[in-house]
């Protein structure tokens, strides 16, 4: 579904990403696990271009999207994405978050709109905040909405940056069980994740990032129990204590 | 001979017999100057922010090989749009306004004659062009200082840069704009008292034919700064409750 071949990237002299080679299948749900810096951000941004990698290709659903001729705001369309930061919409309300996009780049009617997206909205418990403002809601409210602000354009593929990273404790559960759901549903996912049990839990394929290479990869038994790599291990002793 | 009540009494005499010069031609003009300025600045001031922020990079197929550095680099970069709203933006904020309505007032009518463009029309659009390069520095700032991840959010749904705008970033920039142009327009009120340079009729120039008439200098000027100080005062007191509700929404 998605291919990366040979991705580069560098902001300035900082070489980020140095030839990352990854294919996610349809269904297939994906961790991305690694130090701080290791480039797990930029990489996921690179798969729906919002960071421009500087050579290398990424072909998604067939189509290689680093050509510049490419419309990228309908390949965006099938890749929802979901920040550490939520980045809902302050000025909206929670289902004009969900709205918005179906209604101005799908155009479809607002009525047909508002309809899909209080199914959504009921899906995660936030039907009834439906007229609020979405300044009004906590943290883990926030990400639920932004997931489903994704889901609302029925996308393909989901990405996933440290959802949860930005949370207080308590909300952290409520955002990964939403996840849990969509993965059960048989979303193909890219996850970016500081939650190893969640990894652990949800994903088809670890990938293990380390200054700028994927340097250990595999099934989540194989990563967590039994790791090959002595960065992988290193990096396990420090999260899992 | 300067006693408190002389003035007091003079004061008085004045404002009784030259009220109708301070308030309908004074602070008519004056007024009128400014909103004309703010006006059409604020219009031309999107036009010039926008064409500043554009991404109009019509010799970027130079750089084949896609060099991050070196002169075909920053050749293939060059956007002349934003070159040119730059420039503009920067030579009206780094010289004189009395310099530009002296330009356009005095000299350029003699170059470019406009039958029906009065000595008024002239400082008005001298007002607004220099308006325009404050307020679309105040828009250019406003739009960015709306948060990076709302235009990335938008972008990841496969809205496009014009949508993006539109319907995100714009709605939430306005909230930072609307207060800081009508901070302009407060000091717009200040500058158009330069306009009395040419005689155009604004509050200062109120003074100055009231001064001529009765040789009441200090009185008329006390009168005068008065009238400013209350025009801006309750300008800045309306815009700041008009801000505290926009944050409070
Ligand atoms: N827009 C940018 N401009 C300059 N440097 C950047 C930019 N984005 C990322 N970097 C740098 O690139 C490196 C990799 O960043 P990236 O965000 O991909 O790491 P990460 O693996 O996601 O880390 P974290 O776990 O902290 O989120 C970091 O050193 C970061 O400072
Ligand atoms: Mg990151």
């Amino acid at each position: 579904m998605i291919q990366t071949i040979d991705l580069y990237k560098s902001f300035g002299d900082l070489q980020v990403l140095k030839g990352i080679n990854e294919h996610v299948a349809p269904r297939e749900v994906i961790s991305i696990i690694g130090p701080s810096g290791g480039g797990k951000s930029t990489f996921l941004r690179c798969l729906n271009m919002l960071e421009t990698p500087d050579s290398g290709q990424i072909i998604f659903e067939g189509v290689d999207i680093t050509n510049e001729k490419v419309d990228i705001d309908l390949h965006r369309q099938k890749m929802g994405m979901v920040f550490q930061h939520f980045n809902v919409f302050p000025h909206l309300s929670v289902l004009e978050n969900v709205t918005l996009a179906p209604t101005v780049v799908k155009k479809i009617s607002k009525i047909e709109a508002n309809e899909q997206a209080m199914e959504l909205l009921n899906r995660v418990g936030l039907a009834d905040k439906a007229n609020e403002s979405a300044t009004s809601l906590s943290g883990g409210q926030k990400q639920r909405l932004a997931i489903v602000r994704a889901l609302a354009m029925e996308p393909d593929v989901m990405l996933f940056d440290e959802p949860t990273s930005a949370l207080d404790p308590e909300m952290v559960g409520e955002v990964l069980d939403v996840i849990k759901g969509l993965v059960k549903d048989g979303m193909t996912s890219v996850i970016v994740t500081h939650e190893m049990g969640f990894a652990k839990e949800v994903s088809d394929r670890v990938v293990f990032m380390d200054g700028g290479i994927v340097a250990e990869e595999g099934t989540p038994d194989e990563i967590f129990n039994n790791p090959q790599n002595p960065r992988t291990k290193d990096f396990l002793s420090k999260v899992l204590y | 001979m300067f006693s408190l009540a002389t003035i007091l009494e003079n004061i008085k005499t004045l404002i009784e017999n030259y009220w109708q010069v301070f308030i309908f031609e004074g602070v008519k003009y004056t007024l009128i100057l400014s909103a004309i300025a703010v006006f059409f600045g604020s219009i031309f001031g999107v036009v010039i922010a926008l064409g500043r922020m554009s991404n109009w990079k019509p010799l970027r197929f130079l750089n084949k090989k896609k060099a991050k550095k070196g002169i075909v680099h920053a050749i293939s970069e060059f956007n002349p749009i934003s070159f040119l709203c730059s420039a503009y933006t920067e030579i009206l904020r780094d010289t004189p306004l009395l310099l530009q309505l002296y330009l356009f007032v005095i000299i350029l009518p003699t170059i470019i004659k406009v039958a029906d463009f009065s000595m008024f029309t002239w400082t008005s659009i001298a007002l607004a062009l220099n308006s325009a390069a404050y307020v679309s520095e105040l828009i250019r700032s406003g739009i960015q200082a709306v948060d990076k991840g709302q235009t990335e959010a938008a972008r990841s749904l496969g809205m496009n840069k014009i949508q993006t705008m539109i319907r995100v970033v714009l709605p939430q920039a306005v909230k930072n704009i609307l207060p800081a142009i009508g901070s302009e327009f407060v000091t717009i009120i200040k500058e158009t008292s330069m306009a009395s340079t040419f005689f155009i009729g604004d509050l200062m120039t109120s003074y100055l034919k009231v001064k001529g008439a009765t040789y009441l200098a200090l009185e008329a000027l006390i009168i005068v700064a008065i009238i400013y100080f209350i025009l801006t005062f309750f300008l800045s007191k309306v815009i700041l409750a008009y801000e505290r509700r926009l944050n409070s929404k």
